[in-house]
């Protein structure tokens, strides 16, 4: 099955994505969400702002999960980043990795969290109370 | 020639542009936009310099040679790139 990758301004739906990819022949399923924490450096942050250069992403996430396909036994992958302003708890990102074992899904998801960072051309904005700055590693 | 260039994150907020159409001359390489662009935008320099390029959505290094209608983007560090982060 084709992966799921999803760059939207839309609230990100974990139920749904696990649902996609829930398999009867993948016995463990791994979540990995990213929130948005209320704090950054010592400041006290208010939202973040997030851009994404959206096709280059989309091709970037596809090189990733290429990667991890040919690492790992996937059953079935689902990536969803979301752009624009987000508030404090809402979920940046969801990535859900089906597996047939656990072991390899909690591999495989921790490798395309890890890439993503890297090499997905997604900016975040910190927008504090004492002012606001494009985070740049 | 002419090639698009788009703008993102801290630059795109520095040059007020989401994009545009650039002419160039025959030849030119990423690194002679780049020297371009900062001698127009000196606010952008310091992002400039911690940049990486694509070009058509793919990784490149700063030599090599655009050609007609490329797209060209600089892309400054992404934020999130700490591991330890979210």
């Amino acid at each position: 099955m084709e992966s799921i990758i999803q760059l939207t301004r839309e609230t990100l739906d974990r139920n749904a994505l696990v649902e996609a990819v829930t398999h009867a022949s993948a016995g463990g399923i791994v979540i990995f969400e990213g929130v948005v924490r209320d704090n950054a450096r010592g400041k006290q942050v208010r939202y973040l702002e997030y851009d994404a250069y959206i096709e280059m992403a989309e091709e970037q996430i596809r090189v990733i999960l290429a990667e991890a396909k040919q690492r790992w036994d996937i059953e079935r992958v689902a990536v969803a980043h979301r752009f624009g302003r987000l508030e404090i708890g809402e979920a940046s990102v969801i990535i859900v990795v089906a597996t047939p074992h656990r072991a390899e899904a909690f591999e495989a998801c921790r490798y395309i969290i890890d890439t993503l960072k890297t090499t997905v051309p997604i900016w975040k904005k910190e927008v504090a109370t004492n002012g606001e700055e494009w985070v740049e590693g | 020639m002419k090639i698009r260039i788009r703008y993102f994150a801290s630059i795109r907020e520095i040059t007020g542009l989401n994009e545009e159409i650039l002419t160039v001359h025959e030849g030119a390489t990423v690194a002679d936009v780049r020297t371009l662009l900062m001698k127009r935008f000196p606010g952008i320099k310091p992002a400039m310099e911690r940049s990486v390029c694509a070009v058509n959505r793919g990784y490149v290094a700063t030599e090599m040679t655009l050609h007609e209608d490329d797209e060209l983007v600089f892309i400054p560090p992404m934020g999130g790139g700490c591991i330890q982060e979210s």
